[in-house]
């Protein structure tokens, strides 16, 4: 899949371990509360070692369909593999920690 | 497109045979349909019909958005019905969104919106310019989301926004259990709803389709219905044709003058005519006697065989001298043989009405219409009849069907429920007597016609089909078959010795007159025997007397001359 990335990126190298991929369309305060909460989440548990790539399916709706995307916003965690999926505006840490599998599952 | 009726609502024909007469035109246009139906009830290919019938017979681009089937299972699923669907997307009439919805890898963080959707779909519609769109198994989206008070926002943001773009659509979901749909989607789409059902009787499956709710229009809201064959998805109106088609007053020959003058000259052209009769009586020659007049007027013909196959009518027909195979190989005679049981009574009816539209006869045969059914389930067989009849009737197409009935009492109870949609009754009995079985032929009911009431003798012969007039002992008993000639011989005898007993007394009378006159001609000898000796006495008397006379005279004479001279 060939798109441009939006430099978020934190990794320095080549190689980040995970990658992960954010959905968005438009502006919209639930797109903006995702980015905003992914990039916390992320530098609390994984600084140094992701990749950011947020899509904003209003200026490339062809995108959609690669990553079959259904609500927004949707965070794709492209790696570590196996792929998986969280759909939300990530507010419920919890919740997020457990869809990218940095926390197991509560219960 | 828009079929405006009276009260200004505008239509979308769905093209779906059947469905569009049913609702005087098809869907509300620009706003969404709600289809719902059991697994497996035809959800799917008719929504999917709705939006090919649109591309290919209205000109009006669709999108299909699946959330259950494939692209590629939609396309080998199409293709079986004639449907090309990758031509048609990549001639950008058609676009085909798969939306699948991994359950279990959907973890829900906060809140969020569909809009992923409304983005595919959105780009869609721009690519292709749709103007109908199938959305189909839409409670997958419901089940695939924990939130649904999202869910709920969102499937009526969508309604809306589809209606605000003027785009006709066709939602299907799947049947709730004790609501219509599972998760009441019937709020959201308040235009027009439809049912679907996927009944199992008598071990066939039976389709149904409810028009539940048609707002601002007139609709059947009988469960009619509908099958799933290779002409795709038709539903079958019970009440389409209604009561209103023309009556020809045209009489159409059996081709045995005595049958027609039975029937005061024929069956009226367009008439439906029931032959029932136990097992063997004759009743499909009877049918086939018409079907070979019928053909030989160059009408064309379609016989529907349910019990035997083509090549077995041919042969056993050309035993009682009807030479079909020259019909059929003119192009006249039309065979369609099927097991009754192969599917179920719409998809037979469903067949029938596609081969009726292919082969557009003016005569058709089902032989029997009593196979579509088991015994005891008349009721099945009549609503059969019932379609059938008015079917034909719709077409001016004539048609004869055969009821196989049981013997004994109820041999005639059981056509009667279904006799009173037919036109024309013949019904073929056995007549036993003697230990012999012969065929009687009786017209029980002939609508609009001079009718005899009186019972023929059938017979079936290898020069064909001859009614004869019954012969009534002299007890009125019926006679035929050997009885008949039985009857006839010793009425025959009886007269041959009747004869000859006038013989022998006129012979007598002449021996009599022959005494007679011989006695009258001997008394009369006798007499003029008689005569003749008076005669002949009379006359030997006048001589003595003239004798006598002359003596005298004599005397008198000497007595004169002795006194004058010499005394």
């Amino acid at each position: 899949m060939k798109h441009n990335r939006d430099g978020t990126s934190t990794t320095d190298g080549q190689s980040a371990e995970w990658v992960l991929r954010l959905y968005i369309a438009g502006q919209t305060p639930k797109s903006l509360a995702a980015v905003s909460n992914l990039h916390q989440i992320c530098e609390q548990h994984l600084a140094g070692q992701y990749d950011i790539e947020v899509i904003d399916l209003l200026e490339k709706p062809q995108l959609a369909e690669g990553d079959k995307i259904v609500a927004i916003p949707t965070l794709v965690r492209m790696l570590p593999l196996p792929i998986r999926k969280i759909i939300g505006d990530l507010s419920d840490t919890e919740k997020t920690l457990v869809g990218l599998q940095l926390k197991p599952k509560a219960s | 497109m828009g079929e405006t009726v009276p009260n200004g609502l505008p239509k979308c024909p769905t093209g779906i045979s059947g469905f569009d007469e049913m609702t005087g035109g098809g869907l509300p246009r620009g706003r969404p349909t709600l289809l719902a139906g059991s697994a497996g009830s035809g959800k799917t290919l008719f929504a999917l019909e709705f939006v090919l019938h649109g591309i290919e017979r209205f000109d009006e681009p669709g999108v299909f958005v699946s959330f259950e089937e494939t692209p590629e299972e939609l396309t080998a699923n199409m293709a079986s019905l004639g449907h090309d669907l990758e031509g048609l997307q990549r001639e950008k009439h058609l676009s085909v969104l798969y939306i699948a919805l991994e359950a279990h890898e959907l973890i829900e963080s906060g809140d969020y919106d569909l809009d992923g959707i409304f983005l595919r779909l959105g780009a869609a519609i721009d690519a292709t310019g749709a103007r109908r769109i199938g959305l189909d198994a839409v409670e997958n989206l419901f089940s695939a989301f924990s939130d649904l008070r999202i869910l709920r926002a969102e499937f009526h943001r969508l309604m809306a926004w589809l209606k605000a773009r003027g785009i006709t659509a066709v939602v299907t979901t799947e049947r709730g259990t004790d609501s219509l749909t599972r998760h009441g989607l019937e709020e959201y789409i308040a235009d027009c709803v439809i049912a679907l059902d996927n009944r199992i009787e008598n071990q066939l499956a039976t389709r149904r389709l409810r028009i539940v709710k048609y707002r601002g229009s007139a609709h059947d809201s009988d469960e009619c219905p509908f099958v799933l064959n290779r002409h795709g998805f038709s539903v079958i109106p019970i009440s389409s044709s209604g009561l209103d088609y023309q009556a020809s007053t045209e009489r159409v020959s059996f081709g045995i003058e005595t049958l027609d003058d039975m029937l005061g000259g024929g069956i009226y052209r367009g008439s439906s005519a029931l032959v029932s009769g136990t097992a063997g009586t004759g009743k499909s020659s009877l049918a086939v006697q018409m079907v070979d007049a019928a053909c030989r007027r160059g009408e064309r013909c379609l016989y529907v065989a349910l019990e035997e196959s083509p090549v077995q009518i041919e042969r056993n027909m050309a035993s009682v001298g009807f030479d079909l195979a020259q019909w059929r190989r003119a192009g006249l005679l039309h065979f369609h043989a099927t097991r009754p049981t192969s599917c179920g009574l719409e998809a037979h009816l469903a067949t029938l009405v596609a081969l009726v539209r292919e082969v557009r006869p003016q005569f058709v045969v089902i032989d029997p219409i009593t196979a579509y059914s088991t015994r005891g389930y008349e009721e099945r067989v009549k609503l059969m009849l019932i379609r059938a009849v008015d079917l034909f009737k719709s077409m001016g197409i004539t048609s004869v069907f055969t009821a196989l009935t049981y013997g004994g009492n109820a041999e005639e109870s059981t056509s009667v429920s279904i006799s009173s949609v037919v036109d024309v009754w013949l019904l073929v009995r056995n007549l036993e007597s003697a230990g012999e079985r012969t065929r009687g032929l009786y017209v029980c009911k002939a609508r609009g016609a001079a009718h005899s009431n009186q019972v023929r003798e059938f017979q079936l012969s290898s020069e064909g089909l001859r009614l004869v007039d019954v012969m009534l002992d002299d007890a009125g008993q019926i006679l035929t078959g050997s009885a008949r000639r039985l009857h006839q011989t010793l009425k025959e005898d009886e007269s041959t010795a009747r004869d000859l007993a006038d013989q022998r007394r006129r012979a007598a009378i002449e021996n009599r007159r022959l005494v007679l006159e011989a006695r009258i001609a001997a008394m009369r000898a006798e007499f003029e025997d008689e005569l003749r000796a008076l005669e002949a006495e009379i006359e030997g008397e006048d001589s003595r007397l003239r004798a006598a006379n002359r003596k005298f005279l004599n005397l008198a004479n000497l007595r004169n001359q002795v006194g004058r001279g010499d005394s």
